[in-house]
């Protein structure tokens, strides 16, 4: 394991020009996460239409690793199901910690290993999870008021 | 000239390897290393003298006592305060912190009154005072940096008035390096009869601080960044001042007789000892203080400003680099970016070569906002740093930037 692997030329490139960088107008989720540890903040936003992610965005500053998964995640969740958007996270919060191994050959997971080196850095963990905990956040929020609404029309 | 390798000789953990590399630990302005003096003083207290102190007429809890007492003699000397009743033992310098916002601020401050801090204050000598001020109605005044990241003075007049009711400022900033003309500030203070205090929690591990000199009325520092173990600090305060102060918290060992509806409290320090306090902790200080003592402050001081002035000049040959404070006269550490790279990741890079820096916001998030980064990677020195540490950090550096080739 050497700190090129952490550096793998997949998360530079992101990092280097992360993709979905900008703000949505009144999104249907929108959430802020912090790092407290390293000072980064992150903002997410997604527009839900038909259960769908139909387009999702963020805003942040942060390190090689929390910009870079940002990227890559706001890149496959678009055009998902809250549903699948939910189960994905869960998987990725299982496969960053080190419980579950990245799949090897699926295409969707074939970019997010590129991120397979933090596992053997216990503290970059929370950097590659900041997006990632930030839009499960704004998920939670967003199905909350949903309910709440529902409520108060019966 | 400090002999570092002898000194590192003493620090047990230099031995170990990081990732097959020596240790070159940079990032004492967060904790510093414990000398074998200090932990053995540490285990011969639990070893031969362990028994609460105050309380029982036995040997041990004599000895213990004794030995609790002395180091608090030794606190008070090692920053010439004139008496040891003067040495309230706290946690760390936030706790004396939180105390004299308490104990002071929740006595003395009515709505609209003005608490001056400085805009470069650690946490912990902010929140204590948007807690007291929240509860009491006071106001909280900052004086602001100039472009060099040293204190704007311009203003003083108007910042220190009749509405003025307590000053507290950091002597030297653990974010910048800036050392803060804080003699000044307190005779202009005095000249109001405002109170004064000093957080020394970087100052007093590297620089001769004489309260009696400064004049200040409260004055904080914590152990742990001076050799010492964790869990130890030190509150100054005028024994005067101390006296009009009620306790901060309440229990055993800080009374002389208690009934079920009042109670009558000890003189100070004690007043401000609630419970078992942190005898080998204490215990541990003093060793401390006598091995800053041994190497001499002068030497220490003067090793601080040599490294720091090395790695300056190092880092500033290194292209995309941006130094952050004040250029020369400043304390043992060098806040740095370099750009387009975070300063998370320069840390994991250097960790790879056993470099140990902080990355971050220092505890001081108000200063990030002022620079108008998220965060700095901060090489800070002691005594076991010597100029090869410095060319390993540069080196590591270096590599950090190969790493990040691709980003420019
Ligand atoms: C200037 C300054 N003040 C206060 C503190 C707080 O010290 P402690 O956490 O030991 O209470 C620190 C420690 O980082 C500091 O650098």
């Amino acid at each position: 394991m050497s700190i090129e692997d952490l550096y793998s030329e997949i998360v530079l490139e992101h990092y280097k020009e992360p993709h979905n960088v900008g703000e949505i107008q009144s999104p249907e989720i929108f959430a802020k996460g912090f790092n407290e540890s390293c000072g980064d903040d992150i903002k997410i936003f997604a527009r839900v239409k038909d259960n769908k992610i139909e387009d999702i965005k963020f805003l942040g500053k942060g390190c090689a690793i929390s910009q870079s998964s940002a990227s890559m995640m706001t890149d496959l969740l678009k055009g998902k199901s809250i549903n699948e958007v939910k189960e994905f996270i869960k998987a990725f919060n299982k496969k960053i910690t080190g419980e579950e191994n990245f799949p090897e050959d699926s295409d969707e997971w074939f970019e997010l290993s590129a991120l397979k080196g933090v596992i053997k850095f216990p503290i970059r963990v929370k950097c590659a999870s900041l997006a990632w905990h930030t839009l499960a956040q704004g998920i939670r929020d967003y199905e909350n008021k949903l309910i709440r609404r529902n409520n108060e029309q019966l | 000239m400090l002999d570092v390798k002898k000194i590192k000789e003493d620090f047990l953990i230099f031995q170990r390897k990081i990732k097959g590399n020596n240790l070159i630990y940079l990032d004492s302005a967060a904790t510093t290393q414990k000398p074998i003096q200090v932990i053995e003083a540490i285990s011969n207290y639990y070893r031969n003298n362990n028994a609460n102190v105050h309380r029982g007429a036995y040997t041990l809890s004599e000895e213990s006592t004794m030995m609790y007492e002395n180091a608090r003699q030794s606190a008070a000397k090692f920053i010439n305060a004139k008496s040891s009743e003067s040495i309230v033992f706290t946690r760390n310098a936030t706790e004396g912190i939180n105390l004299v916002a308490n104990a002071w601020g929740l006595e003395y401050f009515k709505a609209d009154d003005e608490i001056l801090l400085t805009q470069m204050e650690h946490h912990s000598n902010l929140i204590p005072w948007q807690l007291v001020a929240k509860k009491t109605g006071a106001k909280l005044k900052f004086i602001y940096l100039d472009r060099n990241g040293e204190l704007d003075l311009s203003n003083l007049e108007n910042l220190i008035n009749e509405k003025t009711k307590f000053v507290s400022l950091v002597h030297i900033s653990n974010s910048l390096g800036t050392i803060n003309p804080v003699r000044d500030i307190i005779k202009h203070a005095h000249n109001y009869n405002i109170p004064v205090m000093i957080d020394a929690t970087q100052s007093v591990p590297h620089t001769f601080v004489d309260v009696q000199e400064l004049d200040c009325d409260f004055l904080v520092f914590s152990g742990h960044k001076m050799l010492g173990p964790t869990g130890i600090g030190v509150l100054y305060g005028k024994e005067e001042l101390l006296d009009k102060m009620p306790p901060f918290m309440g229990g055993g060992e800080m009374i002389n007789e208690v009934h079920l509806d009042w109670a009558d409290y000890r003189s100070i320090p004690w007043k401000f000892e609630a419970g078992t306090p942190n005898i080998a902790g204490a215990i541990g200080l003093s060793a401390a203080i006598e091995y800053i003592n041994s190497i001499g402050k002068e030497n220490i001081e003067q090793h601080g400003k040599r490294l720091t002035q090395f790695a300056i000049e190092e880092l500033e040959k290194i292209d995309g680099i941006e130094i952050y404070g004040p250029k020369f006269n400043r304390g043992p550490l060098v806040a740095f970016n370099i750009k387009n790279i975070h300063p998370h990741d320069v840390s994991t890079i250097l960790d790879e070569y056993g470099v140990a820096v902080r990355a971050g916001h220092h505890c001081t998030q108000p200063v990030m906002q002022w620079l108008n980064v998220p965060a700095t990677v901060r090489a800070s020195f002691y005594v076991y740093n010597s100029f090869e540490d410095v060319e390993v950090l540069i080196k590591g550096l270096k590599k950090t930037k190969e790493v990040f080739a691709g980003v420019y």
